[in-house]
Formats: C-alpha cells, structure tokens, sequence
C-alpha cells in the first residue's frame, strides 16, 4: 500500500486511467484532454519543454476527484493546477478579477445590496456581461445580504465571549456577504452546545477563486494573513478553528501546502468542518442537541460536493443530518454539480457546466425531496438555478430543528 | 526486383545509413541490408549524446576533432534529431581539480569552445547537478536521437534511388576468384532466399562486420565491448552532465527526448552474447551509484529500464594482440589488404562520425568506381530539418499541443505529413508519448514498419513509462487493420513485443517500475487472454 508521496509525485502513476472515467469534466467536453494527460502524463512532458503546455488546461475545474479515484496517490489536481500558475500564458482579464475577488465585490455590494441583486438579475445588465465580461447570460448570480455578517457579529461579539468554551469561525466570503444567516446558523448551533464563537483577528477570502482566476500572488498574500490567524487561534489561545464552507475548509488545509508553497502543516490539523466538530463532539459524549418537537417533517436531499468528497469528511454532514428526528434524508450518489465556483460563471463553461450537472439535476428532481442540502455554497447556487428545489446548508437545517 | 547494384551495403545502422545516402546522392546505385530493423546494434544501444569530443580532448586529440567538426555539422544538416542542450563537466570534491586547466587546454586545442563557469552558476543553469560540485566547465554537448538520424539517413537515400531491405540477412558473400561479386540473403519474413550483385560489397556491419568478414574469407580483430545504460522515467537534467577527470565508468548523465540517461558500463564479451545482451545487478549498482554522484535525486527517480549495446572496438592491424584498440575511423580496402577485391570494410568510429565515415567510404568507392562527385553530406540537409520547425506548428495549429509538439520533436518538419486531420487521427495510440493514431499510420505506410518494436523505432510507441501497457494494444490493432497481419500473428507480435520490454525492465524491477509491469501483465494476461506460450 502507497503511503508516501515521493518527490516526483507524477512518476507514481501506473497509467491505470481511473481519474479519467472519474473526471466530470471530460465525460463532457472533448477540447480536455482528462486529468491523466493534464496531470502525470503532461507534467513529464513539460519537464523536456514549457510548450508542451497545453492552455486546454484550463478546462479542470479542480474538484479533485481525479485524486480520489488515484489508487496510487498522484496529486493529480494538484499536478494540473501547478501546471497553469508556472506556464499558463492566459493573463487574467476584467472577468477573472471581478469573479475572483470575491472580498472586495463582497464589501462593494453588499453596501448596496438591494440595487446590486436587481441589476444583476436584468436582462439587458446580462446581456453586456455577457458580451463584455464573457460571463454567460443564463447564469442566475448569487445575491447579496444588505450588511454582512462581520457587522452583525460585531453586536454580539460581548455576550459569546461570555460563555465558557469557545471556537474560532472562519465564516469566508459567502457567509459573509451572501448568507448571514448561514453564520448566525451556526452561532445559534454552536451556542446550543454551550459554546461561543469567535472571529479570526483578521480573516481575508480563502483564495480559492484567486488561484483559480490566476491570481497567486494575491492568493499567497491572503493566505499567509490567514495562516497567521490561524497560528495564533490553534496554537495561542487554543481554540479550534471550524468553517462551514467545504471548499474553504479544503484550500485552508491543502491548497495553501500545494499550490502556494504556505508551510500551514502545524495548524492544519487544527482546522475543520463545522459539522465534524460538532458530530465528533456529539459522539464524545460531551454535549448533545435538544429538537424541537414540533418541527415539520422535511425530506432532504444530501448532496456531496466535490471538496467534500476530497476532505472525505461528508460523513459528519450525512451523519448529523440523521439526527434530526423531523428530517427524512436521501443521500445522492457522490458527482459533480458542474459550477465548480467561478468556472460556470465564465461563458466558455457554461455547456460543460451544466452538462456535467444535468444528471444530478435529474435525479434530484427525481427524489422527491422538499429540500436540497449540501456543504458547499457554489453548488447551492448551481442546484438552486438548475432545478426547482431550495438549497440549505446541514446546520440551517439543524438549526431550525433545534429547540 | 533489379538484382544488380553498383553498391551492396551491409549494415542498417547509422553507419550504414550514412554510406548509403552518400552513394544515393552522389548518383551511385546502392542497395541496403539489414538482418533486423534499422539502429538496432550499437546504433541504437547507446547515449544518444552528441559529443561535443570534450570528452576525448585530453586522450585522443584526433577523435575530439573529429567530434566537435561533426558536432557542428549534425547541428546544421539534422536539426530536428538534435537538442543543444550544451554539456556540463564537472568536478567533485573527491575528483582532481587541477585536471580541469589540462582538459580546458586540450579542448581549445582541439578547437571545443570550454568556458570555466563558477560552481554556482553551474547549479543555477543545472539544479540537477550534485550541489558539491567544486568545478564546472561549459562545453558544447547536446543529445541526438539515433533511430530518428538513422531513419532520415535512410528516407533521403531512398528519396535519392537507393533500396533498402530490412529483415535481409546476408547468408554468404558470392566470389569470383579474388572478387566479391554479391550476396546470398535470406529474408527473414518470407524465408526465401535471392542473390544481389554488385561491384563493390561494403561491411558495415558494426561487431557483426566480424562474421561478414569471415564469410568473405577475412579476417578482422574485433573486440566485442559491453556497455550497459540505465533509462530514467523523465527529464532529470536539461544539460548534459559529465565528470571532469579521466573517462570512466558511469560519468555521463544524458537527457534524451523525455527521457535522462545514464552510461555507460565497459567490460569485455565473448562473440556468442553479442546477439543477446542483458544487464547485471552489478551493472545497475556501479550505474546508479556513480550516476548519484552527478545528479543525486537519481536515488528517487523512477528507472524505467536498462540496456546494453555492443561496441565494435577494431585492434590495430599491426598489433596482433589485439590490446592497441583503436576508436578512430577504420576504412579496410581489402583489395589492398588481403588482395580482395570488391569488398570494403568500414568499422571503429563512433556514432558522432557516421557521417564522416560514409563520406570516407563513398571516397573509396568512387575512386574504385572511377566516378568523380563530390561528397555533399555535410551541407544537404536530412528530410525532417529542412524546414523551420516553428513554421510547421503554425500549419499544425489546430492539432492539441502536447501531440503537436511531440510529433514536431520526432519528426521534424516531416510532421506534416502525419494525418490529424479527424478526431479518429487525433485521438492517442501512446498516452505517454503523445503518438496520435495518425502518427502510427504514417510510420507504417511510410517507414518500413514490420512489427511493434519497429513501430516503436520511429514513433516512441512503447517508449514511456507505461512501456507498452496502453499503447501496444492498440498499435497491433491498427497494424493489423492496415493489413500488416492477421490477427494470430498480431497476438505473436504482441507478445514478443512485451517480453521485449519486459527485458528491459527485469533488471531495474523494484518500486512503481514493478507495480505498473505488474499492472500490465495484469491487463494482457487477464484481460486480453496473451499468454506467453507460442501457439500452435
């Protein structure tokens, strides 16, 4: 059994080509030529010269499952996405910026939420996005809250501190700009476990659509801002560092090692899933929930995002959604959704995108569920577009269950 | 077919080759044999490094110019089989640095340009290079591909008149009196045997010129020199990276196509294993611990297999014991030698000097022919580096890149003539080497494929870590699907073709190389039902 990654990664592949019958995106779009060849294959290639590069590169959505198929541990994803920030000649434009900061159109819109999300949503405003930004017309855009969550924690920042034990919330872009109520979820959670929530001292965006957008120096920068965070949290005062994001959670822990060369191994262990900490806190023995009685039965649809899939933690999700006495849960055969953050948002996408995710649209249509529940925010937005059903994070389901 | 030539060759490696384009482009009719496939002897069996003579210059100052003269000359006429990678030597701290100023002295002297470059500038420009290097000298080495030299070699001699027979073995040398007059061959296909005249027979037949020799009632002494190469699974180096002190085992370290070599072994074999060379553990050991010594993340690098070649080391014709060997040129006109007319023998020389060697044999047979043209070959260029190569990837545009590139690193500006046109042409035979279908079917409609491994010559086919895994399947059916056998013989062919890799890889067996042989055995035998047993 292959444990070790040794430091030509690549040459530990034996060509059994598993990660291309896993990979969404070539199932769908001939112009990728599939992780295999992207990855192990195409990195010995570029060894001899950089124009062996192939800018059909680009295609790779990153979900990674090609490296959870890997039977022989090659960081494939990681061989791809390594390949674009060396030799990439694509310099990202308007669009790339404008979809990969999602901090500083985060803070711009949600000032003035309510004209943004009109905007945005009028036919001739996407019909210039379109043909300006080359971002695809048919796209639904995510709205913005009016105020965000930072300014809302900030009221009661006091009374968390008060209780006893307590844990740092890394709430990323998404919560904060987008889905209050996602973050005030999960203080309500928390606190029903008689813990407090904290912020980071200072938290920037994750990174992760900067790295995919080609933009690592300032990937790297906010990445070593959160890092020292981190540090500070986990190894000073000790406190666990929990998010409810996946794919967050995911470039937290192993994007920054792999991509940006951001030493994090003393803290990674100490940063994870909200809905494994508080499952393995449950099964510690150590705290547990109080339901409502009177809750209406819901049916719920788990859905595994591809961050998850790779973190191998949708587990804690599935499992705490079981425990919700009013929820009857279908879990959805683990696929791609196709959004795979800013990538269906670019024009160029936007077929394979929904090509990818057209069978797990079906099939949730399918289950009969009255609700859609998944980990990951893009994958929300995806569903919620592509199909009838509503899209709820596991712990706004379980926060509405609770007494 | 016309049974009479004004020239005979015996011998499909570069040497060969390189006799015939000379004759076919100076207007004399020659006929080419080979017993196998052509670069399939020494041609094919070594470092594939163009020596810049550096290595030479203090030892043997004759051939370090003849080295660095044909170095330039190579650069001009075979672009496309070349990479200027330039070359590096060396020194360790457990070497002699005071050797250094001798071999700068003796390389200028031989007109090699040899900058002394600053330790850490040689580690700047190779990060491969052992960290400890205490000296370093810049020469002009660079890396040839022989199978591709030799094939263009063989495709303007044709283009120019010459025939070619591969898989001919020559059975004896007809004589009328004290005149060679032409061969008996076998074809070793169809097992029918013809006779081809001639008026000059030319051995160059590199350690098997030994036997051919004999058959003509000659005698040559031969020394028959082992040398044994590891294959390593991907660029390690960029530069060519020797050991600066006196030539020894292992001190060259070679990046070939995808691919870093390391070489070579030297010992003496009996004639009866020319035929059938392996590679020892002792072998391995010696490659990987010296060759650890110029690039040390050698340790962790995959080694996809090795090889041995077979240098055909000539004693001097006035030393008996056979102890003074010469690595020079060695032209024998037998008629003057052993009063043997017709026959000639061209052996020594190295594959850096195949085409000075057929420049000096073409000369002699001219003079013996009585026909005066002058020797071009050091100024027409080889079909593949006629045209610039980044012209004809603009014409490729629309093929993927990795495929495009590949295809234009192999084949020159020949690469044109690969179809990739539909997406069935497109699509890859070799996943590791980037050999499109398209690829594949023009090496078999083209350049005298016969089986897998020939295949394999001219593509890369087989040639990348999978050794054959994905890509052999699919080879032998499409050369069954162009009507180069049936499907019984596709399976033989299938399964030498695997043993034949197999053999390369049995002695490096360890670590992924193993895993992924085991895989592949995995795939043939329980998948595909190949069994190693020929069938009735």
């Amino acid at each position: 059994m292959m444990t070790e990654y040794s430091e030509n990664n690549f040459e530990q592949c034996i060509k059994c080509t598993v990660c291309t019958v896993y990979c969404p995106v070539a199932a769908v779009n001939p112009l990728y030529p599939g992780p295999k060849q992207s990855g192990p294959d195409g990195a010995r290639l570029r060894l001899k010269h950089p124009a062996f590069y192939d800018e059909a590169l680009k295609y790779c959505l990153n979900c990674k499952r090609c490296e959870v198929a890997c039977p022989s541990n090659v960081r494939i994803g990681d061989i791809i996405q390594a390949a674009r920030i060396k030799y990439s000649k694509k310099k990202p434009g308007l669009r790339e910026f404008t979809l990969a900061n999602t901090d500083l159109v985060g803070s711009i819109s949600t000032k003035v939420a309510p004209v943004v999300n009109a905007t945005v949503g009028l036919k001739p405003v996407k019909a210039v996005m379109d043909a300006v930004l080359k971002i695809d017309h048919r796209r639904t855009f995510p709205k913005y809250s009016q105020g965000t969550f930072e300014g809302w924690f900030r009221k009661h920042a006091a009374e968390q501190a008060a209780l006893p034990k307590q844990v740092a919330f890394f709430h990323g872009c998404y919560v904060n700009y987008n889905n209050p109520a996602l973050g005030k979820d999960l203080v309500k959670v928390m606190n029903a476990l008689g813990i407090g929530v904290q912020l980071l001292e200072k938290e920037k965006c994750c990174g992760v659509a900067l790295i995919s957008n080609g933009f690592i120096g300032q990937a790297k920068r906010q990445a070593k801002v959160n890092i020292a965070s981190i540090r500070k949290a986990v190894k000073e005062q000790n406190l666990p560092v929990i998010a409810t994001s996946s794919t967050c959670t995911f470039t937290l822990r192993d994007e920054y090692a792999h991509l940006l060369d951001i030493d994090n191994a003393d803290v990674r262990d100490g940063i994870e899933l909200a809905t494994r900490y508080i499952y393995r806190l449950l099964q510690s023995g150590e705290a547990q929930f109080r339901f409502r009685k009177d809750a209406p039965k819901v049916r719920v649809a788990y859905h595994t995002a591809c961050h998850m899939e790779k973190l191998g933690w949708a587990y804690y999700s599935i499992e705490l959604l079981k425990m919700i006495p009013s929820v009857e849960l279908t879990v959805l055969d683990s696929q791609c959704c196709g959004i795979a953050g800013t990538y269906g948002f670019k024009k160029e996408n936007y077929a394979t995108s929904q090509a990818i995710g057209e069978s797990l649209f079906r099939k949730i249509e399918e289950s009969g569920c009255d609700l859609v529940s998944t980990d990951c925010e893009t994958c929300k937005w995806q569903i919620e577009m592509s199909t009838t059903k509503r899209v709820e994070h596991p712990l706004s389901i379980l926060a509405a269950a609770l007494e | 077919m016309n049974k009479q030539f004004d020239v005979i060759i015996i011998g499909g490696g570069a040497t060969g080759a390189g006799v015939a384009r000379d004759c076919a482009l100076r207007g004399i009719k020659a006929l080419l044999l080979e017993r196998l496939d052509i670069a399939t002897g020494a041609t094919g069996r070594n470092h594939g490094l163009l020596h810049s003579g550096a290595r030479y210059a203090v030892t043997d100052r004759e051939s370090a110019e003849e080295c660095i003269r044909e170095n330039m000359t190579l650069r001009r006429i075979a672009s496309h089989c070349v990479e200027e990678t330039d070359g590096l030597f060396i020194t360790l701290p457990e070497d002699d640095l005071g050797f250094q100023s001798k071999f700068v002295d003796a390389c200028r002297a031989a007109g090699i340009r040899a900058d002394v470059i600053d330790p850490k500038e040689a580690l700047r420009l190779e990060p491969s290079a052992n960290p400890q290097l205490i000296g370093a000298v810049r020469v002009p080495d660079g890396s040839i591909d022989p199978f591709r030299l030799t094939a263009a070699n063989i495709i303007d001699a044709k283009a120019h008149g010459a025939e070619v027979l591969t898989y001919h073995e020559v059975l004896e040398l007809l004589r009328e009196q004290d005149r060679i007059v032409g061969v008996r061959v076998i074809d070793r296909k169809s097992g029918e045997k013809a006779e081809y005249y001639a008026q000059i027979v030319v051995n160059a037949g590199g350690i098997w010129g030994h036997d051919i020799a004999k058959k003509a009632g000659v005698t040559i002494n031969m020394l028959p020199a082992k040398g044994s190469l590891l294959i390593f699974g991907h660029r390690v180096n960029n530069i060519v990276l020797n050991r600066c002190r006196k030539p020894a085992d292992a001190d060259i370290l070679v990046p070939g196509d995808t691919i870093s070599l390391i070489g070579t072994t030297s010992s003496k074999v009996p004639f009866e294993e020319v035929d059938n060379m392996y590679v020892t553990a002792d072998e391995v050991d010696l490659l990987l611990r010296e060759g650890m010594k110029l690039a040390p993340s050698l340790e962790h690098t995959r080694i996809l297999r090795a090889y041995a070649g077979v240098r055909p080391l000539v004693a001097s014709d006035d030393d008996p014991s056979g102890r003074s060997v010469s690595r020079g040129i060695v032209v024998l006109d037998h008629a003057k030698r052993d009063g043997l007319e017709g026959f000639i023998t061209i052996t020594g020389g190295k594959l850096m000097t195949y085409r000075l060697m057929g420049e000096w044999t073409t000369d002699l047979i001219c003079k013996k022919l009585n026909i005066n043209a002058a020797c071009v070959t050091a100024t027409e260029k080889l079909p593949g580096s006629r045209d610039d190569e980044r012209k004809v990837g603009r014409k490729l545009h629309a093929v993927p890149a990795m495929q495009r590139e590949s295809s234009i690193y192999r084949h020159g500006d020949m690469a044109e003539r690969v179809a990739a046109e539909t997406s069935a042409e497109r699509s890859l035979v070799c996943e590791c080497e980037e050999v499109s279908a398209g690829e594949v079917g023009y090496a078999i409609n083209a350049l005298d494929v016969h089986n897998l491994v020939d295949l394999r010559r001219r593509t890369r086919v087989g040639m990348g870590t999978c050794q054959g895994e994905l890509c052999a399947c699919r080879a032998a059916g499409i050369m069954a699907r162009k009507g180069k056998y049936c499907t019984r013989r596709a399976k033989a062919d299938l399964t030498d073709f695997l043993n034949e890799r197999w053999k390369g890889m049995s002695p490096v067996a360890w670590g992924d190389t193993l895993r992924e042989s085991e895989f592949t055995k995995w795939i043939y035998e329980g998948v595909c039902g190949l069994t190693n047993k020929k069938e009735e």
